[in-house]
């Protein structure tokens, strides 16, 4: 029997396959697009070419289009997912798991494997991916780039919590003649700061903390999220498909 | 509700734009309210209520208008209604619970401005609720500054009396209150022309006494461990209680009470077993605003009991019925009001005690913290609400939201996953 997770977010969809021994055979990612059912469809065909036809397997769903996969057993919110996949990515029972998605920013506290507590932003998009894409769409750059470029600069802040404002401002800084570097180490900066304010909400104590979702690949947030958080922030090359996977282990 | 069009005609109201109110609201309250199943029968008065909600209580004040009574608007449960009731005025709650109403007060008030106050100041303005129209005074209090400045507001086309609250609670703090509410009776008897009278104040303490004892059953019979009613249906009772004659409300609500606790002698739940229980506290849920409510009970969980104004505020504590002096009467009444913990308080611990008592009294198992964006009192109390329970061992969510539904989905999110985590 083969359990399948499937985490439909804002920005990109992610997909797990893990066997009854919870060893992950399978994850891939694609966007999200303007659909969640097209998306549904595609991960579907996706995982029949790879030989996990959905119906012969468990399927649960997590991510803001959970409700949007036909094929799909049950669905769980992806706190819960976030926490289950992280605990078996990084073999820990206690931690605290930082998710930077596209549209949201999850803190989660674990202890014995299970949820404690958890912090999500509100409605507004400071602090997410989204934050990080608009502004390196403002300076011509890919959001990795961006995050690799901060790393060499420094000395500049944006303010404004605001996506909207923070663009104006970042016009501004390329206006005077900032260093892209610099403009970088400010926006990264900003993200960082902000999720800290929501870590530090949650008493982590001595627990590991791990960062999930679609910045882990970028060394310079682990390094920067580190540096705010006065801890070590660990990640793993699966960690941005926690959701995915936790959701597959949902289904045992 | 068209059978009201004249009378509506009558009050100066804006028909056009309150059709538009009439035409979303059944739909609204057939998504939430008729699509639960095996819902209590005496639930049938409250829906019928809803039905006409801007015609057939309307109608009633403007019938006893016409007879020489007078209405008096209120929008807050410090407020003490046995005042009016005892110079034979009536009183009805006027707070907006609608985003309907949000943009016309946006007009006049600030940004940062909780949508209760916005919607309540919008509906009147814009000319879109009978009760407005129909109040011959309104009362207010100083409890928050938000209300405090809509009141001049409001005071330039109506009469407003603002009750100066006190925000501490020291001996001199209950004497101030009492005095407050004799003040209060004094404008009472002036715009009634009636005075009031030790046995008339005596006769409205046991009226309101009876009601408050009413809608305590109906919330006791939340305790049982298979719910004989929705937390929405609860709810519903406890918004129209602030519009209703008190001694009809008090009639409906000891039958509802009767079916319910028939309905846990025989053992019938509106649940599944093992439905995880939230009791809500924070700030108020005005009448249409059933939005938590809502998303909780269509995410697997129930709602147990709200230690709101709109919930355990509005009837916990009785008045003594034994004083026998106006003096010893308006002392009695501030001392029940002053019982209630509003977070206007410094310090507010006796709100954390309840809290904790409720969530033990109803075996909640999860607090969810909900206040009215911009309410910076409540907000700022949550620290000491979330604190608190995390060293009782009960879980809590804290979540800031408006009448808007925005952000409905993100908060289904963060509902489902605290109910996951509840286990």
């Amino acid at each position: 029997m083969h359990y399948i997770g499937i985490d439909i977010g804002s920005t990109s969809a992610k997909t797990a396959v893990l066997d009854e021994n919870k060893n992950i055979l399978e994850v891939f990612a694609q966007p999200t697009g303007w659909s969640s059912i097209d998306t549904a469809e595609s991960i579907g065909k996706n995982l029949r070419e790879k030989g996990f036809a959905p119906e012969e397997c468990k399927v649960v769903s997590t991510g803001y289009g959970r409700v949007a996969v036909p094929f799909s057993d049950k669905t769980v919110t992806e706190i819960t997912c976030h926490a289950k996949g992280a605990s078996l990515i990084f073999g820990l029972e206690d931690l605290l798991v930082v998710d930077i998605g596209g549209q949201d920013t999850k803190v989660i506290l674990i202890e014995n494997g299970f949820v404690k507590d958890f912090v999500m932003n509100d409605k507004c998009s400071a602090g997410t991916g989204r934050f990080l894409e608009v502004m390196a769409n403002t300076l011509a750059m890919r959001p990795d780039e961006l995050c690799t470029l901060a790393k060499s600069g420094g000395n500049t802040s944006i303010s404004s919590l605001c996506t909207v404002f923070a663009e104006s401002e970042v016009i501004s800084l390329i206006g005077r003649g900032e260093k892209k570097e610099n403009i970088a180490f400010g926006v990264v900066d900003s993200i960082i700061k902000k999720v800290a304010i929501q870590a530090n909400r949650l008493p982590a104590g001595s627990k590991q903390a791990v960062l999930t979702g679609g910045l882990c690949e970028c060394d310079y947030i682990c390094e920067a999220l580190s540096r705010e958080l006065k801890t070590e922030v660990i990640t793993d090359k699966n960690a941005r498909f926690a959701g995915a996977i936790g959701a597959a282990l949902c289904g045992m | 509700m068209s059978d009201y069009v004249k009378m509506w005609e009558d009050l100066g109201m804006d028909l056009e734009t309150h059709d538009q109110l009439c035409q979303v609201l059944p739909t609204a309250f057939g998504d939430v309210y008729l699509s639960q199943e095996n819902r209590p029968e005496g639930m049938g008065f409250w829906d019928f209520v809803v039905s006409e909600i801007h015609g057939i209580r309307p109608s009633e004040l403007i019938e006893a208008q016409k007879n020489g009574q007078k209405v008096f608007g209120t929008f807050c449960v410090y407020v003490p209604d046995e005042v009016v009731i005892a110079a034979n005025g009536i009183v009805t709650g006027l707070c907006g619970g609608s985003q309907f109403w949000v943009p016309g007060g946006e007009k006049v008030l600030p940004k940062n401005t909780c949508p209760l106050i916005k919607a309540s100041v919008g509906a009147r303005l814009d000319r879109t609720c009978p009760f407005f129209r129909i109040a011959d005074m309104y009362v207010g209090e100083t409890t928050c500054d938000g209300k405090k400045k809509a009141y001049e507001i409001l005071a330039e086309d109506v009469p407003v009396h603002v009750m100066d609250m006190p925000q501490m609670k020291r001996a001199e703090d209950y004497d101030k209150w009492a005095h407050e509410i004799e003040l209060f009776a004094g404008v009472v008897e002036e715009q009634t022309g009636n005075k009031v009278t030790p046995e008339k104040l005596a006769e409205a303490i046991k009226i309101i006494n009876n009601k408050r004892k009413a809608l305590k059953r109906v919330y006791d019979a939340r305790k049982a461990d298979k719910l004989p009613i929705s937390g929405k249906d609860a709810l519903l009772m406890m918004q129209i209680a602030f519009f209703d004659d008190p001694v009809r409300c008090a009639e409906m609500c000891n039958k509802l009470a009767d079916e319910l606790d028939q309905r846990i002698a025989d053992g019938v739940s509106v649940f599944p077993e093992g439905t995880k229980r939230i009791l809500l506290t924070g700030t108020p849920l005005a009448i249409p605003n059933w939005k938590l409510h809502h998303i909780i009970e269509t995410s697997g969980a129930a709602v147990v009991c709200e230690e709101m104004c709109t919930g355990t505020r509005y009837f916990e504590n009785l008045v003594d019925e034994t004083q026998t002096t106006l003096e010893g009467q308006y002392k009695a009444l501030a001392d029940r009001y002053m019982k209630n913990n509003c977070a206007c308080f410094t310090p507010n611990e006796g709100r954390i005690d309840d809290i904790i008592r409720l969530a033990k009294e109803y075996k909640a198992d999860g607090v969810i913290d909900v206040n009215l964006k911009f309410c910076s009192i409540y907000d700022t109390e949550g620290f000491f609400v979330e604190r608190a329970l995390k060293e009782a061992g009960i879980p809590v969510l804290g979540i800031e939201t408006d009448y808007t539904d925005s952000d409905a989905e993100q908060l289904k999110t963060r509902i489902e996953a605290f109910i996951e985590m509840l286990g």
